[in-house]
């Protein structure tokens, strides 16, 4: 297994996807069968092999980063393929191949219109390529190219696979097709974040200079932060231009409206992988790049990022209350728990961090679930208002009552995972980095904690709304199929692992807390 | 004074002369229904004119003759292979659009040939009466050829426009010339950078007019705004694959002419024409990007476009000067772009080429639906315009990081806002792009599809089409290919 060490289990990781995706180009277009199960085999390897990296991986040392390879990429501006994992990454890259499979499973045969397998699966793969690599990235230029390469395909699935209600909306002369909206939100949302990411890079890159020679490497620049290369007004400025990247994507308030949109009118495979893995790649910028090499304006900027993130977290709620449809409720639900997650990175201590990655994961599998479930409810009853559903525990046993399973879940009920993310930032918030604003942070906790209560408030009254109660006059006599096979498939390891890590969260702990010690240890000396 | 001439450093130029002469001779000879040969002499004849090219670039020497004014190092080599690749697959897509036109096939290629031979030229020129002439040849033909649809009035429209903004122009640079030229006495670049210093402090304020004339010419063939007005109108009426050439060839034409001016005449008037180059690139961007999202001609969107990436393209050049900063790396940066930049630009000519004959129609709201009966030219037509847009892992994207890399670099306040226009640019541009790709993919195609919708298209343009295409593709995930091309024109233009 010694080329797995050396580079070659990560590279194959990265790519295998979107040589799948060349592939499939070449399956006839008639050849559904094959192009399905194509793409099956192709995230089963590549689940197999990040299987195969956690077996591998030296948890001993979780801080270091493993499986390396570092070769010149584009040596004009110095650029290396520089990739590998380390206790941080390792957990979302198994989240996000693992997310893929059943993603795969999943659209056996759920096809929204226009149907298309071939071209819905090569966009699947191509958009995993896309977030693994951004998870292994350890140069800033490859992990741009991989943090936009993501925008395309997910552009492509819901602007021609998402919703085709028509709405009036403000500023728009005629009516539009929610899609065509949401897509070009979307995508306007992210291309204007990350262009000033990039020159946030380009900026760190200058500056290296001035400290021998020029580099994109993350590792590098991290030795740099830490020894205070960037502070000051240049370190305020990049700071802030990397804050445009990471909010627009995480989503942070005020800049999260793309996401309810993007959301609800994505296919249902589509909104699973946004919620479940793209809106990490934000908070995972954070984590990677914003603070460990720029810790001491982190330090500067973290009260504000947590004033932002209890926005969120109540906001978030309030927008629940409000909602009647049943997706764009679970798309504002995801506003609040990214608003936790980011809570747990402003405080900047071992604790809030872990608590941001363990509530990364969460996220990732609860509402990835609920979306799931929402996509499978909206097939069967041609609609997601709320007001029409009711007593879908009496129609479908099965699915309400794994629907009720992950609401429990998502409303951070003790003993599932989603409880550790949200507990343990509360508790970083309570004891944040030493030097920060107490009053601030401890504020933030209160609020977040009366966010815990609204997020119970609206999940269950959610659940209430759709699950409980008589099934409507006008579902009576219809005969629902309940979870079919496929769906079971996709859904079951998703609640295996829910509880799993609701009852032994060291799963993820035990990767992320040396890693995170020690990023914790480099940045702030503490 | 040395007047021997190096034959193997003018090779390219007299291969394209010999495929003028054939082209002219055989034209006679041929019947009508044997004119296709015309254009498949050309397409050998710059195939052929490659040859020394590539055995001058193995052997790392540069070549000057007529005393320095006539030089062939790597800038110009790289340039002179951009413009025969871009002449290339200018003419591939030319062979089916003119052969259905059935007029005056050997005249058209014979003019187009005379334009390569221009710019081969201007690549090598470093005295500014070469280079009056290299700019003369390359652009002189393209009045006549932008109204090749003679029985057209948008394209006689097209022709008359640019003949006579094109001739205002270059009544302005040849004005500006010769005032440089009484200023300094001398017409090699070398020697006017050479006797500025002692003029610069007596004469500065004709020296400054002359200067700026130059710029606004240049603005003229760049297409760079407020000097850009003929170009929506030119670009739409002259037939699609001469707007190719136009925006690709004859652009790169006037950078040229401009880059190798400023960096190797007047390379210490930095405070002159740098804060000229800065509005010019600002205004370029935000005012082509912003009326680019007002069309709805896919033709005139593509000329809109092209304005926006002239902006784009000053952007390292104008930062570096603003900033007082060494411009041999904005130079690398702009020459990256525009190679990147031709192969994109001509890629998505092609498809529109070919797209328009199947649809029909040049309306973007006639190609709803393009991409469900034409996947695969519907594909081609998503990689080069999001490559247009700067979204990796297509090849625009590295064109774009290079630009902002070069500004950053530069660093000052001036520079850094004009990185921040810039990428509030390409916010915007994305947006008229996407349009496009939106009409494609994600409107419904209309009930009855037109006869042609189902017309595969000519060898030819697919040819032109896939080269375009694996070169965005590979540029795009290794970038090093085009950063080694603007990297070696830097090494030399720093010794010469």
């Amino acid at each position: 297994m010694e080329w797995f060490d050396n580079g070659w289990g990560l590279t194959l990781i990265v790519f295998l996807p979107v040589v799948g995706a060349m592939v499939m180009a070449a399956i006839p277009k008639a050849a559904e069968r094959v192009q399905k199960w194509w793409a099956l085999v192709v995230s089963l390897v590549v689940f197999a092999l990040s299987v195969v990296a956690i077996g591998r991986f030296d948890f001993g040392s979780a801080k270091e980063f493993q499986f390396e390879a570092n070769i010149p990429w584009i040596k004009a501006i110095g650029s290396n393929y520089h990739i590998g994992v380390d206790g941080i990454s390792l957990p979302l890259l198994v989240l996000s191949t693992f997310i893929m499979v059943l993603a795969v499973i999943y659209s056996w045969d759920h096809w929204e219109e226009p149907r298309n397998p071939k071209a819905f699966l090569s966009l699947m793969l191509i958009l995993a390529t896309g977030m693994n690599g951004t998870f292994v990235a350890l140069d800033l230029v490859l992990f741009f190219i991989f943090f936009e390469l993501v925008l395309l395909p997910m552009y492509f699935m819901i602007g021609i696979w998402g919703d085709k209600q028509v709405r009036r909306l403000p500023g728009f002369g005629r009516e539009v097709e929610m899609r065509l909206y949401a897509a070009i939100k979307f995508f306007l949302f992210t291309l204007f974040g990350s262009a000033f990411m990039l020159l946030g890079f380009l900026a760190l890159y200058f500056r290296s200079g001035d400290f021998g020679e020029r580099t994109f490497d993350i590792p590098a620049l991290i030795a740099l932060g830490s020894d205070g290369a960037f502070t000051g007004t240049f370190g305020w400025l990049v700071f802030g231009a990397l804050f445009l990247g990471f909010a627009v994507k995480v989503p942070m308030w005020p800049l999260h409206t793309w996401l309810p949109d993007a959301h609800t009118a994505a296919p249902t495979v589509g909104s699973v992988l946004l919620a479940a893995i793209l809106l990490k790649l934000g908070s995972y910028g954070f984590i990677r790049i914003s603070i460990p090499i720029l810790p001491e304006t982190a330090r500067q900027w973290a009260p504000a990022i947590a004033i932002l993130a209890v926005i969120a977290i109540i906001y978030g709620a309030l927008a629940c209350l409000a909602q009647t449809d049943m997706k764009r409720l679970i798309a504002f639900s995801s506003v609040g728990h990214m608003g936790f997650v980011m809570l747990g990175i402003a405080t900047l201590t071992d604790v809030g961090l872990n608590a941001a990655i363990i509530g990364m994961v969460a996220h990732g599998l609860i509402t990835g679930l609920l979306f799931f479930i929402a996509g499978s409810m909206s097939h069967r009853y041609h609609t997601r208002e709320m007001a029409r559903l009711g007593g879908n525990q009496k129609l479908m046993p099965v699915l309400g009552g794994i629907l009720a399973f992950t609401v429990m879940a998502s409303l951070g009920l003790p003993g599932l995972a989603g409880f550790w993310g949200e507990f343990m930032s509360l508790l970083g918030a309570y004891r944040p980095l030493e030097g920060l604003n107490l009053g601030v942070f401890r504020t933030a906790m209160v609020i977040g904690a009366i966010g815990t209560v609204l997020t119970a408030g609206y999940m269950l009254w959610m659940l209430q709304k759709v699950n409980l109660g008589e099934p409507r006059e006008e579902w009576v006599g219809h005969s629902f199929r309940d979870a079919d096979r496929f769906e079971l498939t996709a859904w079951v390891p998703l609640i295996l692992l829910i509880v799993v890590i609701g009852v032994f969260p060291k799963v993820v702990f035990g990767a992320t807390s040396d890693a995170v010690t020690a990023l914790v240890q480099t940045a702030f000396g503490g | 004074m040395s007047y021997t001439i190096d034959w193997l450093a003018v090779a390219p130029e007299l291969v394209v002369v010999v495929g003028i002469l054939v082209v002219l001779t055989l034209d006679l000879f041929l019947s009508r229904r044997e004119k296709y040969w015309t254009g498949v002499v050309a397409v050998m004849t710059v195939s052929i004119a490659v040859v020394p090219l590539i055995i001058m670039a193995a052997d790392d020497v540069t070549r000057a003759m007529f005393d320095g004014s006539y030089v062939v190092d790597d800038f110009s080599l790289v340039l002179k292979g951009l413009f025969l690749v871009a002449g290339y697959l200018v003419l591939l897509m030319s062979v089916t659009y003119i052969e259905s036109d059935r007029y005056y096939e050997g005249e058209y290629y014979l003019l187009l040939l005379v334009s390569i031979l221009g710019s081969l030229v201007l690549a090598s020129s470093r005295d500014l009466i070469l280079l009056f002439i290299g700019l003369e040849l390359t652009t002189g033909p393209l009045f006549l050829l932008a109204g090749w649809r003679k029985g057209d009035a948008k394209s006689n429209e097209a022709a008359l426009k640019y003949f006579i903004l094109g001739v205002l122009s270059t009544a302005m640079l040849l004005y500006g010339m010769s005032l440089v030229y009484g200023l300094t006495g001398s017409v090699r670049f070398v020697g006017i950078r050479e006797a500025i210093p002692s003029i610069a402090a007596v004469q500065e304020p004709a020296l400054v007019l002359g200067v700026l004339l130059m710029i606004v010419g240049f603005g003229f063939k760049v297409s760079a705004v407020p000097f850009h007005f003929w170009a929506p109108d030119t670009y739409e009426g002259a037939p699609t694959p001469v707007t190719a050439y136009l925006s690709v060839s004859s652009k790169t034409a006037g950078f040229v002419a401009m880059l190798s001016v400023v960096y190797l005449a007047f390379g210490d008037l930095t405070d002159i024409w740098g804060p000229a180059l800065w509005l010019l690139a600002a205004a370029s961007m935000t005012v082509a990007n912003l009326s680019a999202l007002r069309q709805n001609n896919i033709v005139r969107l593509m000329a809109y476009s092209s304005v926006a990436h002239a902006g784009f393209m000053l952007v390292p050049f104008a930062g570096a000067a603003v900033a007082g900063q060494p411009l041999s790396e904005g130079l690398s940066a702009t020459v990256t772009y525009l190679v990147i930049y031709a192969l994109m630009n001509l890629g998505a000519f092609a498809v529109v080429i070919a797209g328009a004959r199947r649809t029909g129609t040049g309306e973007i709201e006639g190609w709803a639906g393009f991409g469900s009966y034409a996947p695969r030219q519907g594909i081609l037509l998503a990689v080069f315009f999001l490559s247009l847009a700067g979204i990796p892992p297509l090849a625009g994207w590295f064109a774009k990081f290079v630009m902002f890399q070069a500004v950053i670099t530069a660093g000052g306040t001036a520079a850094i806002w004009l990185a921040i226009i810039a990428a509030l640019n390409s916010v915007i541009a994305f947006f008229y792009y996407a349009r496009v790709v939106k009409t494609v993919w994600m409107d419904p195609a209309p009930a009855e599809l037109g006869e042609e919708a189902t017309a595969p298209a000519t060898g030819a343009l697919r040819l032109a089409m896939g080269l375009a295409a694996v070169a965005v593709l590979v540029i795009g995930v290794f970038p090093g290919i085009s950063a080694f091309f603007g990297e070696a024109t830097t090494r030399i233009l720093n010794g010469g």
